[in-house]
């Protein structure tokens, strides 16, 4: 997994609430069986039109907006477990997205790639769409170590909440299987207490 | 203490609480399928990490799978790709498959519970969100995602924050002709589609204390439609009775030892959950579903709500409704029975009596889609699949088919299709479709008619 520390980047902003994982990445391009390449089927049916021509009005292909921060609506990653949503959006180029909420496992799997979740209040969200629009050139400083977002120029600022554990995984870029191969021991002798596995 | 039902089972399987940090949650049971396991395998090949409790894994093939023809080579290359990684990994690793066309074979989540496997009080995982299903028999189960099979591939744990809890009670008696599904898909419609998020949900009261075992799955099956992880009922009689005799489940002395253990899975009296809601039976009616997300909901005899909200907007435009519409007499091209929500023996046996004696419209392409290859065995033998057949249908071979659309069984560009599974996303069902979500006897009696009725006119 990659480090991440902070990161100044322009955004993209996708003004959509409960946007599920079957259009980050629709069931169809589930059947691979590694991770690469998914994010050329990012958002694919938003994204392109029948005959595979890019729509123009979407806006990950509008040419003004560019970064590696995606802005998205409430309730982001709903749906589908599946991890591919997250590997698409990191082989897409992004690596940071912020919403005002997140589903549990969607959170989960973009953190275990190194994909960092950034919850904001509605509030602060409405104004990073409106500050978006009206300037899309603005960058963005998410700042991992301080949990802090600022915008490049402007005094409003926010800070945000991270697990204190993911957060040290992300700065360092480990995983969870180290941590867990080292607690084995515990593992073991729990199983011993375990009625169902009697 | 009191302490709930989650906090019984969830407390009792932690091994370790990191300061700060999440809790190492020991895992059971863990089923996998081909879809969500491959990188996961891959990735402890990588590192040398040979998979810790090969035992407690169960494999299943049903994501990609055609529903015909499955003695046939698969034509799909990927498809068959997949499926041969799947058979390869489980050999390498001494785990359990229930390969295509094996008799156990079908759904992850209905095999598990018809063997047995599942069973109360314990922690169960897979790749895959709807695993809250196993939660009707009062275990702990949720999905997880590639990087945490793999991390339960290596370790038999994960490491996860508890969640909250939450408890949805409904008390009082069902109207005719109102299922499982439309008591899930009602709460849901009420609570919208991120009340749960975060949380942990346990239904009780009289409903599903009266509800069978394929209910009480139906109903969990769909928490995640909530946001919630998953939702859970406790154990009872009834749960009892569905599982003594299955394959896994332990028998004779040992069986009586364990119901003993099962029957303190509830949660005491006063126990304390986040957030609690309260509906009452008698205001729940058929339901039907006319956005692309499931909570968008309303009685099959309400009208479309009006609202000025761009993203209901957006999914209207896709659906192809319009606000204040009515949905009775719309005529509907498609209409798909299956999915780990509605595909056990008292979906079809609900489907059956319906149709028995009639003729499925012309203009409707129906896909009947058991959950396992046993749950086709039933049909049979219990004379369902002549009423089908004599009614105009085909009974296909077992899998998650037009649910997720990753086989061949996609709905057209455009077409509608009363579906009983649990998702109605954009494009869920094929690029273009647009699914309404309802019981599998809304989906019969559409199937029949060509179109959506009021099934509370009918004699059901
Ligand atoms: S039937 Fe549908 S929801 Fe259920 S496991 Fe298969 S794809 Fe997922």
């Amino acid at each position: 997994m990659e480090k991440f520390s902070t990161l100044k980047s322009r955004a993209v902003p996708l003004n959509i609430s409960n946007i599920d994982t079957d259009q980050i990445i629709p069931a169809r391009f589930l059947k691979a069986t590694n991770k690469k390449g998914f994010g050329d089927n990012l958002f694919r049916d938003w994204r392109f039109d029948k005959v595979g021509n890019l729509k123009s009005d979407f806006p990950l292909n509008k040419p003004i907006y560019s970064g590696s921060i995606l802005v998205v609506g409430n309730n982001f990653g709903c749906g589908s477990s599946r991890e591919h949503a997250a590997w698409a959006l990191t082989d897409y180029g992004f690596k940071v997205i912020i919403s005002s909420f997140f589903a549990d496992i969607f959170k989960a799997n973009a953190l275990n790639n190194g994909l960092l979740t950034v919850e904001v209040s509605d509030e602060f969200l409405v104004y990073l769409f409106k500050l978006i629009e009206e300037n899309n050139k603005i960058e963005i400083i998410v700042n991992l170590k301080k949990q802090t977002i600022n915008i490049d120029g402007e005094s409003m600022s926010t800070s945000f909440e991270i697990d204190s554990y993911k957060k040290t995984c992300l700065i360092k870029g480990h995983d969870d299987i180290a941590f867990l191969l080292s607690q084995k021991e515990k593992i073991i002798s729990f199983e011993k207490q375990n009625i169902n596995l009697k | 203490m009191k302490e709930t039902l989650f906090d019984k089972v969830w407390d009792s399987h932690v091994v370790e609480s990191i300061k700060k940090g999440p809790q190492i949650l020991y895992i059971d049971k863990h089923l996998i399928h081909e879809v969500t396991s491959p990188q996961a395998f891959n990735e402890l090949k990588k590192r040398k990490i040979p998979i810790f409790r090969p035992k407690q894994i169960l494999a299943t093939a049903d994501h990609n799978t055609p529903t015909k023809d499955q003695h046939l080579p698969l034509r799909d290359e990927l498809s068959r790709n997949q499926l041969s990684q799947l058979s390869k990994n489980c050999t390498e690793n001494n785990i359990m498959l229930y390969n295509l066309g094996h008799k156990y074979n079908g759904i992850v989540h209905v095999i598990a519970p018809e063997l047995g496997i599942t069973q109360p009080g314990m922690t169960i995982v897979c790749g895959d969100s709807h695993t809250s299903t196993h939660g009707a028999f009062g275990a702990i189960a949720f999905g997880i995602g590639t990087s945490q099979v793999a991390q339960v591939f290596a370790s038999q744990c994960v490491l996860i924050n508890k969640p909250k809890s939450l408890r949805v009670t409904v008390n009082g008696c069902l109207k005719k002709g109102v299922l499982p599904k439309d008591v899930i898909l009602y709460i849901i419609s009420k609570l919208g589609t991120n009340a749960g998020t975060g949380y942990f949900c346990e239904y009780a009261g009289e409903v599903f204390e009266n509800m069978s075992m394929e209910g009480r799955m139906t109903v969990c099956n769909m928490s995640i439609e909530m946001g919630a992880r998953g939702g859970m009922i406790a154990p009872d009689q009834t749960t009892l009775d569905y599982l003594i005799g299955r394959k896994y489940v332990p028998k004779g002395n040992k069986f009586d030892e364990k119901a003993t253990f099962w029957k303190t899975l509830k949660t005491d009296e006063g126990a304390k959950f986040d957030k609690e809601y309260y509906f009452a039976a008698e205001d729940i009616s058929p339901m039907i579903t006319y956005g692309t997300n499931p909570g968008m909901g309303i009685k099959i005899t309400e009208d479309i709500p009006v609202k000025n909200n761009e993203s209901f907007e957006k999914s209207l435009e896709y659906m192809n409704l319009t606000k204040g519409e009515s949905l009775i007499n719309k005529e509907i091209n498609y209409v798909f029975i299956g999915s780990c929500t509605n595909s056990r023996i008292e979906d079809f046996r609900v489907a059956a009596n319906y149709v028995k004696g009639k003729q499925k419209a012309k203009n409707v392409t129906a896909w009947l889609v058991p959950g396992s290859r046993q749950v086709k065995a039933q049909i049979k033998a219990e004379g369902l699949q002549n009423i089908f057949e004599a009614a105009g249908f085909e009974l296909r071979e077992p899998g998650c088919s037009a649910c997720l659309a990753m086989n061949d069984d996609k709905i057209p560009k455009g077409e509608y299709c009363v579906s009983t599974s649990n998702r109605n996303f954009e494009g869920r069902q094929g690029p273009g479709a647009r699914t309404i979500l309802a019981s599998p006897l809304v989906a019969a009696a559409t199937a029949i008619k060509g179109k959506i009725i009021d099934i509370t006119q009918e004699n059901t």
